[in-house]
């Protein structure tokens, strides 16, 4: 076995990355709380940089196997590499304020948001079950713990809790399900199990339940209807930094494998799953947008909003053609965009006012006019309006999946669309209508002005200027093309 | 073509956002700056406007004129591709007369005017972006634009009013009008996509589309009759199409008097303007199918309008139904399928415009000085407001049809074309002008004339500044009535073009 070590470049700076995290914690005096924060923030996203430049100039035009085909390194990974590592800066330079007033210790949090990053990136590279696995368990595990990591809060402590248990089960799952394959098959590679599965023999009942679990483990993590009580929960208790985390890394890392997955392996078979996911996605749309209907809670709302918005991705997975991958990869971008915004200002409501519901919002185009406005288009997008992000990529997905005669998982994204705008238009209705008393300005941090700044320029520029966004999702996509059609 | 012919049309687009985007920089007390640099950017658009216009080739030109196409995204076959046909260039010319007359009068706001304008001129451009797009994608795109500013324009600036047994808060004006229009608009979102897809042509361009539309296997009947019956509902609630209407009088009431002028001059006209684009030259079969319904649904719009508007005593009430009334005549002149009148249709989305406009600005006018639209509680204003008075009165004439007037010319090809096809239905929309006689006529006589009340003794006319937003409103109506002709040679091609697709 001939392994190219200098491929996984990017990977070890990585991991090093991580470790230097912890080191430059050790080496700051315990006294100096502030320097600590700050020192072991820089650090991280320097690392966190110096991995998406070097991920950049490092590419290759061609796709390599390694370890035998258990990691691919192409221009699918490389587009998620570089996505990541902006996540994950985007999450430190959101924390550093918060850090210094509710957590204890910097140096784990910054370096486990790091090793976060690493799981996912792995998991978008793999191209086997068992790596793939083990990635889910690294980026797991470092959230389990980054979920906990707030001071002494009860809803974080039953957010944590609930997160561990449920998680543990969902990996459980998983791993039966893989168990289940490989007995089936007698290979965990992707591109083994394609052509196994469509054989003449059909699918038996160890196929069935391989396939369904090991999907259903990944749609825990991606709160897929009906894996999704989790979500609210956790999103509400976990630390808003963390929270963003969850949504946009998290989500973006299980799609890449679950986009990975289905297209490698079970092109072959796409008839046979096609129904059940599109069903899925359906009933993942409705819920998420109903539930969100009533939310008082800003994060509980976003968290049933992005448990809808993982049914329009959906939509673009069940087609199983390049347009759609192409669709899902330009969605996960412009989403990720989006929500962190949104969550920058949460960050900055939660730090100001002690608060984040939704009624804490009232008057904040008076108190804060830069940050409603922020907000404004941030949910603007999530809603699928113009000039944002939201809507060129909902237009694509959902325009990818008429393509396969699935007009009337169609209609009800459409139809769920209008009643998202519903409650996002009442935080708007928040921020704009309703009279406070109390119109003194809010303090905005500066580094949180300019993060939430670039998060709604971001989203601007994916829904005005597209093409060079499309131009990357595109290489990615076309990955995938020796095995899904058109 | 000049350098000017060349990028007119993009500048309507990127002027209003430019406008919007300087103003984002100028400090909040600035009040007359930003007044200044808004009335100037809305007297540009006009110019603009009347440019384009006058440079569209009427006699023997292309179908689609002063055409340029960016690439967008190559990857779904969209492009920022503009371009205005015979029935585009009036509306375009339309938008430029409002939205001066509407930045005029949106001076008269004293709370954030620099995020009123901000708004209203990205609101402008969705309007005007709408009118232009020859690509399917971008139509949509500023479609959506030009909706949504109008929840934070009528939720923040409007007014909630009280009425005897129920009350109208702005919130409740504003969340009716914005839900109900993008509810309406995803039907508008499957068409499109499912027009893009059954083409076949990977493309989003409407003139590529069309070139399709004949070819055996493409747009099959079912296809487009299903279709254009959701283009018909889409677009018909956003240009007040009963029994979808409701949000229109609701939203009139609680918005400001600029955006009013706006949403019922232009915005209205983007759904008259959608079911043509989109319902009748790429749907031609499922108006042909359809037309009856359109021509029926459009009848009772006319009667039903001009019967709430007769029931009415606030004032923007009864403007909001006659506006609803007076988009049958629009829908009426479509689905008669004959060049009299669609091109009655199209004059008359042009005149009702004109004419809404104007009836806003006097409307807003009295209710900022009397804090009441009640026609019980107004009367004689006549001998404080002469101007206003005679302002209003000639909107009322416009609108009821008296001949000299823009909406004479365009109600009288309609019902002409509405007689050829469907005599019965077209006698009973000449029985809707009458009912719109009586109601403005009450409305002007006991408003304007009889005994005036003493509460009414301080009322001033109005200023310079409205009276200017008035006549420029005025101008137009009066230059149609009298002299329809250049309007009308510009549409001609554009109505004939129409037609050839129909097979008419």
């Amino acid at each position: 076995m001939n392994v190219d070590f200098s491929l996984l470049i990017p990977e070890f700076i990585l991991a090093g990355a991580g470790f230097l995290v912890l080191l430059v914690d050790l080496l700051v005096p315990k006294a100096q709380e502030h320097r600590r924060n700050v020192v072991t923030a820089a650090t991280a996203v320097l690392g966190l940089a110096v991995t998406g430049i070097v991920a950049i100039a490092t590419q290759i035009d061609t796709g390599e196997r390694l370890y035998d085909g258990l990691l691919f390194i192409d221009r699918y990974a490389l587009l998620f590499k570089v996505l990541f590592a902006g996540i994950g800066i985007a999450v430190i330079v959101m924390s550093v304020d918060y850090v210094a007033d509710k957590m204890r210790h910097p140096g784990e949090y910054y370096a486990l948001i790091v090793f976060a990053v690493l799981g996912a990136t792995l998991m978008a590279e793999s191209g086997e079950l068992l790596t793939a696995f083990i990635s889910i368990e690294l980026l797991s595990f470092s959230l389990y713990v980054l979920v906990g990591l707030s001071r002494g809060d009860a809803r974080t402590a039953e957010a944590s809790a609930k997160y561990i248990l449920l998680g543990a089960i969902s990996t459980a799952i998983m791993l039966y399900g893989i168990s289940q394959l490989f007995g089936a098959l007698g290979t965990t590679r992707f591109t083994e199990m394609g052509p196994l599965l469509t054989g003449a023999g059909g699918w038996n009942l160890t196929l069935i339940t391989g396939f369904v679990m090991f999907v259903a483990g990944l749609g825990f993590k991606l709160s897929m209807v009906p894996f999704h009580m989790w979500a609210p929960d956790v999103y509400e208790g976990a630390p808003t930094p963390i929270t963003a985390l969850i949504a946009t890394l998290s989500k973006a890392a299980a799609i890449a494998l679950l986009l990975r997955f289905l297209a490698e392996a079970g092109s072959g078979s796409v008839n046979e799953w096609r129904m059940p996911l599109a069903v899925l996605a359906a009933a993942t749309m409705i819920i998420g947008s109903l539930s969100a209907l009533p939310q008082t809670n800003i994060k509980r709302l976003l968290a049933y909003s992005s448990i809808a918005q993982i049914g329009f991705i959906l939509v673009g997975i069940v087609p199983n053609t390049v347009i759609g991958a192409n669709a899902v990869l330009l969605h996960v971008i412009g989403y990720a965009f989006t929500n962190l915004a949104a969550f920058t200002v949460v960050v900055v409501i939660e730090l100001k006012l002690g608060k984040e519901s939704v009624a804490d919002f009232a008057g904040l185009s008076k108190r804060a006019p830069v940050l409603a406005m922020i907000m404004t288009g941030a949910l603007f997008s999530l809603a699928g309006l113009p000039i944002f992000a939201g809507f060129l990529t909902k237009f694509y997905l959902f325009t990818s999946a008429v393509d396969k005669s699935l007009e009337w998982l169609v209609v009800i994204a459409v139809a769920t669309s209008v009643i998202s705008l519903y409650y996002y238009i009442r935080v708007i209705r928040e921020m704009y209508i309703t009279e406070t008393e109390d119109g003194s300005k809010l303090p905005v941090p500066l580094l949180l002005a300019g993060l939430a700044w670039v998060m709604f320029a971001g989203t601007i520029a994916v829904g005005t200027y597209p093409q060079p966004f499309v131009d990357a999702t595109n290489a990615a996509a076309t990955v995938l093309t020796p095995w899904i059609g058109l | 073509m000049s350098y000017f012919e060349r990028h007119v049309l993009e500048t309507l687009i990127y002027l209003p956002m430019l406008a919007a985007l300087i103003l984002v920089f100028i400090p909040r007390p600035q009040k007359s700056l930003i007044q200044g640099i808004s009335i100037a950017s809305g007297l540009a658009l006009l110019i603009m406007s009347l440019y384009a216009f006058i440079a569209f080739d009427y006699d023997g030109g292309a179908r689609f004129q002063l055409q340029r196409s960016y690439p967008w995204l190559d990857q779904l076959g969209i492009a920022f591709a503009l371009g205005i046909d015979g029935i585009a260039a009036p509306m375009v010319l339309l938008t430029g007369i409002v939205s001066l007359a509407g930045t005029i009068v949106a001076a008269n706001i004293q709370r954030d005017n620099k995020d009123y304008y901000i708004l209203l001129f990205l609101l402008i451009a969705g309007v005007y972006g709408t009118f232009v797009s020859m690509d399917l994608f971008f139509f949509f795109f500023f479609y959506e634009l030009a909706i949504v500013p109008m929840y934070l324009l009528i939720g923040v600036w409007g007014s909630s009013s009280k009425f005897k047994d129920f009350d109208r808060p702005k919130e409740y004006g504003a969340l009716k009008l914005v839900m109900m229009i993008v509810a309406a608009s995803l039907l508008i979102w499957v068409v499109i996509i499912g027009i893009y897809v059954e083409s076949g042509t990977g493309s989003f361009n409407i003139e590529t589309i069309m070139a399709t539309i004949d070819q055996p296997g493409r747009f099959s009947e079912t296809f487009q009759s299903v279709m254009f019956l959701m283009t018909m509902v889409g677009f018909g609630l956003l240009a007040g199409m009963w029994p979808f209407h409701s949000w229109s009088p609701d939203g009139h009431v609680a918005a400001p008097t600029s955006v009013s002028m706006l949403h019922a001059g232009v915005l209205m006209k983007l759904g008259g303007f959608g079911i043509i684009r989109i319902g009748v030259m790429l749907l031609p079969d499922g108006l042909r199918e359809w037309a009856l319904l359109l021509f029926i649904i459009g009848t009772i719009n006319v009667i039903y309008g001009a019967v709430s508007a007769l029931a009415q005593h606030d004032l923007k009430y009864v403007i909001g139904y006659s506006s609803v009334s007076h988009m049958g005549y629009v829908f009426m002149g479509i689905a008669s399928m004959t060049a009299v009148g669609l091109t009655g249709a199209t004059l008359q989305m042009f005149a009702h415009g004109i004419m809404t406009a104007l009836f806003f600005t006097i409307v807003g006018g009295i209710y900022e000085r009397t804090h009441t639209r009640d026609t019980l509680v107004l009367n004689g204003l006549a001998s404080k407001m002469k101007w206003g008075t005679a302002f209003f009165v000639i909107a009322g004439l416009a609108s009821l049809g008296l001949p000299g007037l823009a909406g004479f010319v365009a109600e009288l090809l309609v019902f002409i074309g509405a007689f050829q096809t469907q005599p019965i239905l077209g006698a009973l929309g000449v029985l809707g002008a009458a009912i719109t006689a009586v109601y403005i006529l009450r409305l002007v006589g006991r408003t304007f004339y009889g005994e005036r009340d003493k509460k009414w003794d301080n009322l001033t006319d109005l200023t310079p500044r409205e009276f200017i937003a008035a006549t420029v409103l005025l101008v137009p109506l009066f230059y149609v009535g009298l002299y329809p002709q250049p309007l009308l040679r510009v549409i001609r091609p554009g109505v004939d073009a129409v037609l050839a697709g129909l097979g008419a």
